[in-house]
């Protein structure tokens, strides 16, 4: 056997040690984020025919959007993000998954964690803080879960074979990292039976919001990006010196944004956040010379295919955080609060840039934990261009809406046709995302069928004469 | 390992810097924040809510009318009015000063120098303080928000959304709890209204022969048939005392302002 086929062999292996793991991740992300944008669906309907839920509290608007929004980021984006990571971590240590058994146990606790608190906010039983509304013991679930994947990964990063660490470790070690401690600090001071008291409890929530929404997402989609697009290109990554430039300036900066401008809070607060959005802009640069100085090289025709997927999304990353910079500053900022153009780039950050970037990785990464190939390979190009007119014909819209919104003195009136635009939009995302699950259902249905083939054919073989006592 | 480690200690220093600035500091610094008085009255403020409008405040919560609605009024600044209570001497010198000096829309110097200019020809002068901004004149307001204000609050519900209008003072602006029911019925009765209606916080039944005590008087196009009538339930009346109790109308020490009562 030559080296190069050891190491073909090698791969292989460590892919089908992530197989079991992963499937259990993305199988269940998959359905949420189908559910997740029928409930955004729903919440959008809202727009066309005000009185369509009047006898069904749990689909009025403040329950669906609540609902969608949580499915999106935490039944999707995190679920995916985590398996995308455990992969990553195993390839770029070039051993097989650490413990391969937790993170199957892990996931599970994680979807019943979804599973119960969308239940309850449908069921009113919503805490009451943006992206914190599941209840309690959801958050626990979650927190337990994502802890016990998180070892999965360490110990799986601890057995690298190359010491040295590569740009996408440093991201994606900081996402392990941040979540627990954002979620632990969030849910401990302000969803606790004894919350801090007052206005506090407001600061708290936008900390959470924005370093989970913008900061966490981020780290994930960044790091991902960064290990993808060099990979299947074939050039390397321009250079690792920007990298880790636009990793620290994010983590540095970026994560003292949120506290709005005009906020019942003392003064000093919403000056750090003004300032740290101005400066946003020292990350974003980074992030752009990297992504043209790597992808300007590589000649890569992709047709829709994943890294179709990595460059839109990574595109969108740099609008996301620009709007969120421009935001940021005090005088366009302070006629824009609180109109849709906020939930445009929130919208932007988690559909256009973290959902594709991580559509594009499972993409790429499934048919390889497979060892086959994606049962309908077409779906995967059909839904990049789902995508790219989904999230177009939802966010500019919704931005247009928010400028008219903020001129109009938060009337709503000139807003309602934008928002019925925005649901086409919508429906394509939904769309794309039934064909990402079709996709992975028929994939985990094959493989059991095998399974269940291979067992049934090794339970009836007939023994063999060593083993036949005579 | 040991620029690992070193790389380590630099993350958790960086990240940890947000969350002791934005998550520890404030919990200090309001944390342990106590009612403050009231300006020149000297009540506590913010006024304990009723056992209904607490109870109301889970109801906003369950039904995520955050998502829709603000809870907080921005302010740009302060003018100052000089008024002219009465005259000690020279009427006329006092009068012409009146017509020749602008005595509104002023800032703190020019209001000093203009009572003392009045002051000095002989006029009792008094200066009032109102809040500015376009939140104030949109939502009729008298002040900002301050943190006082939600002392009571759990959760604290501010909001990052105005499809409707902000709530932070509806208690004071949309004072009539019946106009409030119906408006939850029938947000149709604004027009435009994008609000959805919350019928499923009332019963529809039949009305004997005279109506019930709490039935709501709506508008006909949006009554029930003949013989029916529309009564909250129990959350609906919860809910409304708690829209009741918006009421950021108390001049604090953060946010001053002449309230219209004591204006001569």
């Amino acid at each position: 056997m030559n080296p190069a086929d050891t190491n073909q062999v090698c791969t292989a292996k460590i892919d089908a040690s992530c197989r079991v793991p992963l499937l259990a991740l993305f199988g269940g992300a998959a359905l949420w984020l189908v559910l997740g944008l029928l409930f955004a669906v729903i919440a959008s309907l809202t727009f066309h025919k005000p009185e369509l839920f009047a006898h069904c509290p749990c689909l009025t608007f403040g329950h669906a959007q609540a609902a969608a929004n949580d499915l999106l980021v935490y039944g999707f984006a995190i679920p995916a993000a985590l398996g995308v990571m455990l992969w990553i971590f195993a390839r770029l240590s070039q051993t097989e998954l650490e413990l391969p058994l937790v993170p199957v146990i892990a996931a599970h606790f994680w979807h019943l964690g979804v599973l119960v608190g969308v239940a309850t906010i449908l069921g009113g039983g919503s805490s009451g803080f943006t992206w914190l509304e599941f209840p309690r013991v959801s958050a626990a679930l979650l927190g337990v879960a994502f802890v016990l994947i998180a070892i999965s990964a360490v110990a799986t990063f601890a057995q690298r074979k190359e010491r040295e660490l590569y740009p996408s470790h440093w991201f994606l070690l900081a996402a392990l990292l941040w979540f627990p401690w954002i979620y632990c600090t969030a849910n401990l001071f302000i969803v606790t039976n004894h919350p801090v008291r007052g206005v506090t409890q407001a600061v708290i929530n936008w900390w959470f919001s924005n370093n989970l929404i913008f900061v966490w997402l981020a780290l994930v989609g960044l790091g991902t990006v960064f290990y993808f697009i060099p990979k299947i290109s074939g050039q390397p990554l321009k250079s690792r010196f920007y990298a880790l430039f636009a990793f620290w300036t994010l983590i540095f900066f970026g994560t003292w944004l949120g506290i709005p401008a005009g906020a019942p809070v003392p003064a000093w607060l919403p000056t750090i956040s003004t300032f740290a959005s101005l400066m946003l802009v020292i990350p974003i640069i980074a992030v752009a010379v990297v992504l043209l100085k790597t992808l300007c090289g590589a000649n890569v025709s992709c047709f829709g295919g994943p890294y179709c997927y990595f460059r839109f999304g990574s595109f969108m990353f740099l609008a996301s955080a620009l709007l969120l910079a421009a935001l940021g500053c005090p005088q366009f900022g302070s006629v824009m609060e609180f109109t849709w153009l906020g939930q445009a780039q929130v919208q932007l950050h988690i559909l256009g840039f973290a959902t594709v970037i991580l559509l594009g990785a499972i993409y790429e990464i499934l048919p390889r934990v497979m060892g086959t190939e994606l049962p309908f390979k077409k779906f995967v190009n059909v839904q990049h261009f789902l995508n790219v007119f989904g999230v177009a014909l939802l966010v500019i819209p919704l931005a247009i809406a928010g400028i008219k919104h903020g001129h109009a003195g938060y009337d709503p009136a000139p807003t309602k046709l934008w928002l019925m635009i925005s649901t086409s939009g919508l429906l394509l995302l939904l769309v794309g995302s039934v064909l990402l699950l079709v996709n992975i259902f028929v994939m985990t249905i094959k493989w059991k069928i095998a399974l269940a083939k291979s067992a049934f054919a090794a339970v009836t073989a007939p023994l063999e004469k060593t083993e036949v006592k005579s | 390992m040991k620029t690992g480690i070193g790389v380590f200690f630099a993350v958790v220093m960086t990240l940890g810097g947000s969350w002791f600035g934005f998550v520890v500091a404030p919990t200090i610094q309001l944390g342990s924040a106590k009612q403050t008085s009231v300006l020149v009255t000297g009540d506590i403020w913010p006024r304990q809510r009723t056992g209904e409008a607490t109870l109301g405040l889970q109801v906003y919560r369950a039904n995520g009318c955050a998502a829709c609605h603000t809870e907080q009024i921005r302010q740009e600044g302060v003018s100052f009015e000089v008024v002219l209570t009465g005259v000690k001497k020279n009427p006329e010198a006092v009068s012409n000063l009146v017509s020749t000096l602008k005595l509104c829309d002023l800032n703190k110097e020019e209001a000093d120098a203009a009572a003392t200019a009045l002051g000095d020809a002989g006029g009792k002068t008094e200066t009032q303080i109102s809040a500015t901004g376009a939140d104030i004149k949109r939502y009729n307001a008298v002040r900002r928000s301050v943190a006082a204000d939600y002392l009571y609050d759990a959760p604290v519900q501010l909001g990052t959304l105005r499809v409707g209008p902000d709530l932070a003072n509806v208690g004071a602006r949309l004072a009539d709890a019946n106009w409030q029911l119906a408006h939850l019925y029938a947000p149709g009765i604004v027009k435009n209204s994008a609000m959805p209606s919350f019928k499923f916080l009332f019963e529809i039944r039949k009305s004997g022969s005279t109506p019930s005590a709490g039935a709501l008087n709506l508008p006909k196009e949006f009554a029930p048939a003949d013989g029916y009538e529309v009564v909250p339930k129990a959350e609906a009346k919860q809910l409304v005392a708690y829209l009741l109790s918006l009421r950021a109308d108390a001049p604090l020490y953060e946010a001053p302002f002449t309230p219209a009562t004591t204006k001569p």
